[in-house]
């Protein structure tokens, strides 16, 4: 049998990581000052968890101006959703074993 | 055993997430039934304004012509809504100190437009109504644009407000089939069913 530890997804392993997917999951878009307010971390440490996430290519980035100000909107790539699903699978799998 | 808390905690943190970053969980029970207090209070005034001395069933056979009668009407109405609207913040925001979480964010913001979009137009819909004299059908109009406003919020706020949505909807149609009942079904509408709902919410929320 697979041993569900190596399903896990390692860039999802932190948990920062994890969250943002599974806002973005959740929602059609999402904005950089919104998803700081909701998983209360600095700009720094959200900056670098989300250009992780870009590099694989789970996430997709979408810069424009409000108002002047500029915007950032961040979306799942169907790459990043089914990382998401198969990484869930992994965690419920590990439960599950060690439960028993 | 240690590595399973933490896989639990993950799991934990996601749900919560994903519910709150779609979910505004703030508004209260008891604005519910508080609104449809006023929107009874509000009702019983125009009841006295319309009816007195006849009574409801003396006035089916007539409607609403008078443009004055109808501006107090709308007076009334607004007012209802206006304060519902202030003791609907005022206990979300109350409720969301409690719960950590800020009441204006994009969730709260997405609500709005939610329910702003079938309201607003709805509202237009309705004064174009009143202003060519279809007096009738402006009531089930209220009743049924507020009811699609809820179903079309219901993601953004708890599940059960989509229920809500379909008994104002369906309250909407019978009044329409029955002319001149239309105070009457608006007090069920806002009133009473928003006292049931308030109330529901609350004993499963809110304590």
């Amino acid at each position: 049998m697979k041993n569900p530890f190596e399903s896990l997804d390692k860039v999802m392993e932190h948990r920062v990581r994890l969250q943002i997917v599974s806002v973005l999951v959740a929602n059609e878009s999402y904005d950089f000052n919104a998803l700081k307010e909701l998983l209360d971390v600095t700009d720094g440490n959200l900056a670098t968890h989300l250009k992780a996430l870009e590099r694989e290519k789970y996430i997709s980035i979408n810069k424009s101006f409000v108002e002047r100000k500029p915007n950032t909107r961040y979306k799942i790539t169907e790459r990043g959703r089914s990382a998401f699903r198969k990484h869930l699978d992994a965690l419920e799998e590990l439960i599950k074993q060690q439960k028993k | 055993m240690d590595q399973n808390q933490t896989y639990q905690k993950d799991i934990e943190s996601i749900r919560q997430l994903m519910e709150r970053s779609v979910k505004f969980l703030s508004l209260s029970g008891l604005s519910g039934i508080l609104s449809g207090v006023y929107a009874l209070a509000g009702a019983a005034i125009a009841y006295a304004i319309l009816y007195n001395p006849k009574t409801p069933f003396d006035y089916a056979n007539q409607s609403v012509k008078e443009i004055t009668l109808i501006i107090q009407l709308l007076i009334i109405a607004v007012i209802v809504l206006t304060i519902s609207l202030i003791t609907g913040y005022a206990l979300a925001s109350k409720k969301a100190k409690k719960l950590g979480v800020k009441i204006w964010d994009s969730t709260s913001k997405r609500l709005v437009v939610n329910l702003a979009i079938p309201l607003v137009s709805g509202g237009v819909f309705i004064l174009i109504l009143l202003a060519n004299g279809h007096f009738v059908i402006a009531t089930p109009a209220c009743l049924v644009f507020y009811g699609l406003a809820l179903i079309n919020a219901s993601q953004n706020l708890f599940d059960e407000v989509r229920y809500l949505g379909y008994c104002e909807i369906g309250l909407g149609l019978v009044c329409a089939i029955l002319p001149g009942f239309g105070l009457f079904f608006w007090a069920i509408g806002f009133g009473v069913l928003h006292i049931v709902y308030g109330a529901l919410m609350f004993k499963k929320y809110d304590r």
